[in-house]
């Protein structure tokens, strides 16, 4: 057992780079034993970078990062025997039924017979695909072959779970079910999973949610810590005109008022009574005004200054 | 259940995956029927084709001296075109393997990478063993053909020797490659002439004769013509004949040169997969 002095992993000024562009710039943080930790960030961010350093595929550049105290780089065979990966792109082989890609995982970890089995059923029925043990891979659909994905990553009792991007190309409703399986295996069996996610709603299910913009760890915290860096309420103004409303309300009451998407965009604590002062100063001039309580997306748009997708979109 | 466990692969684990690894080959390869008939079929109509029309020629030329004709002739050198498209197709797919993710699996895995190439060549080698067993079947309609145990078992052997040598050099020649259609152009500039030259289709010219020096010197060193000329020698109990017209290299040679071909293309094989790591494209 590792001492929980010990973090599950600790990455210190982490760099990467793919010819000029800068993948990671300087990235640090350690994760907790037992913690969901999210890992999320536009695409080009730098998470897949990060995600793969951790698995050891590809080699470390600049920094470190250990995986229960073992370097990813000279002890990479203790980190590959104490992780199990769950990739973005699916890793299990369409010809073969499930029971017979579980066995070959199985295999590659060195596990075999009674202990095997047992380990197989027990993940199995946990994930609720034991019907469907004997079926080709390539007919069960996408839900339950993320499924199969994680009884592959989970087989061999790893202490940290490693996914990237796992409710990708999930809908709603298997993804719901994959956060609710993921936060079981955490609770019962104490093992720590790190997830990639480029969904910031996603984000919010986590223990802590380190976001990365540019190859740069931008904030690192618990989804209502972070929440509460952005303080206030935010209230989001739809118009005709933003651009004048925009200046009419720094004019008028001094506030500082942020255009996005066309819409305008303020943080107010006591939201609810800006409301009405706003309505009533401007008779006419707004469509629509919402109240909302800070989201990871604003927490995103004050740390970077600019929108979540919009980056996404330029990236 | 308990959450912290440390897997460490010894050697024994580590046989018993490339074990797995290679039985996986096997089974997907069975649930694929077109590999099984197409790695088949091609070269027994070649071999029906081209046997049949020039076999009258090849008798009246010096090479049919002995009394061979061209279905004799020619049935080790498609014995060793089944060994060849089964083989090298088994190992390509690792670019399938690539693609598809499951690569990327193996390679985070404690697994050493030499026992994944031992899956991998091992599973590719005895589907080309496989197949080339079914269609030596076919030798017992030849009349001269060598059915005694000795025969057969040297005969087993050399093929199991030379289709290692060619899964492990088409994993070599795969490891890099992104898609399959790259491979197309290998097959077109390295194998099918590594096959026509390998004494397959026709007798390897001694020195003696005239303009024939480059053709036998490309023949001489090519790895393959000693596996077609073995197995030449097991199925017709033939012993080697060096004439004025044409060149054979003894039995022993052809052991020698087919083993260390195996052997340095497993080593490449198992150099290349050191050299990258992404599982994914």
């Amino acid at each position: 057992m590792n001492s929980p002095a010990i973090p599950a992993v600790r990455v210190t000024d982490l760099t990467h780079s793919y010819g000029d562009r800068q993948a990671l710039n300087g990235v640090s943080f350690d994760i907790e034993p037992g913690e969901i930790f999210v890992l999320v960030g536009p695409n080009g961010g730098g998470k897949t970078t990060l995600f793969r350093i951790l698995s050891t595929l590809i080699p470390l550049q600049g920094g470190a990062a250990s995986v229960f105290g073992h370097n990813v780089v000279s002890e990479n065979q203790d980190v590959r025997a104490s992780i199990g990966v769950v990739f973005q792109s699916p890793s299990l082989d369409g010809k073969l039924t499930v029971s017979e890609n579980i066995h070959i995982q199985a295999a590659l970890y060195g596990m075999s017979g009674s202990v095997f089995q047992q380990r197989k059923s027990e993940l199995l029925s946990r994930l609720g695909i034991a019907d469907r043990a004997n079926d080709r891979v390539e007919t069960l659909s996408g839900g339950l072959k993320r499924r199969v994905e994680l009884a592959k990553g989970m087989i061999h009792h790893p202490a940290l779970l490693l996914m990237d991007e796992p409710s990708t190309a999930l809908d709603p409703g298997a993804r719901s079910d994959l956060w609710e399986l993921v936060r079981q295996l955490r609770d019962e069996l104490n093992i720590t999973i790190v997830l990639t996610s480029h969904l910031l709603e996603e984000a919010d299910r986590a223990d802590r949610v380190a976001i990365l913009h540019e190859g740069q760890l931008v904030a690192l915290d618990t989804p209502n810590a972070l929440r509460a860096t952005v303080g206030g309420d935010t209230i989001t103004i739809q118009t005709a005109d933003p651009e004048d409303l925009a200046k009419a309300v720094r004019d008028t009451f001094q506030l500082d008022a942020v255009l996005l998407d066309g819409a305008l965009r303020l943080e107010q604590s006591d939201g609810h009574t800006w409301i009405t002062k706003l309505v009533e100063a401007f008779p006419g001039q707004i469509d629509s005004i919402t109240l909302g309580k800070p989201t990871l997306e604003d927490v995103f748009i004050a740390k970077t200054g600019h929108r979540f997708w919009q980056h996404e979109a330029n990236a | 259940m308990t959450g912290i466990s440390m897997t460490k692969l010894q050697t024994t684990d580590a046989v018993r995956a490339a074990w797995v690894l290679c039985w996986r080959e096997f089974v997907r390869f069975f649930r694929q029927r077109n590999r099984v008939m197409g790695a088949i079929v091609t070269p027994f109509v070649f071999w029906i084709l081209f046997g049949t029309g020039l076999d009258q020629s090849f008798r009246m030329s010096a090479a049919g001296e002995g009394g061979q004709g061209f279905r004799e002739y020619f049935f080790p050198g498609t014995v060793v075109m089944i060994l060849m498209f089964t083989a090298i197709f088994a190992s390509i797919s690792i670019i399938e393997d690539r693609r598809e993710g499951f690569l990327q699996s193996v390679l985070v895995s404690p697994l050493p990478r030499g026992a994944m190439v031992l899956g991998k060549v091992l599973g590719g080698t005895l589907i080309a063993l496989f197949q080339g067993m079914i269609f030596c079947l076919l030798a017992l309609t030849l009349p001269q053909a060598s059915v005694s145990l000795g025969s057969f078992v040297g005969l087993v052997l050399l093929m199991f020797v030379v289709s290692v040598g060619l899964t492990a050099m088409g994993y070599v020649l795969a490891w890099k490659m992104d898609s399959t259609q790259g491979f197309h152009a290998i097959m077109n500039l390295v194998l099918m002439p590594m096959w026509l030259l390998s004494g397959s289709f026709f007798p390897i010219p001694s020195l003696s004769g005239d303009n024939w020096g480059v053709m036998h010197w490309i023949m001489k060193l090519n790895p393959l013509t000693y596996g077609v000329t073995g197995l030449r020698y097991f199925m017709f109990d033939l012993e080697p004949v060096s004439g004025e017209s044409f060149w054979e290299p003894g039995m022993g040679t052809c052991w020698i040169v087919s083993v260390l071909f195996a052997i340095v293309m497993f080593v490449g094989a198992c150099r290349v997969s050191e050299s990258r790591t992404t599982g994914g494209t």
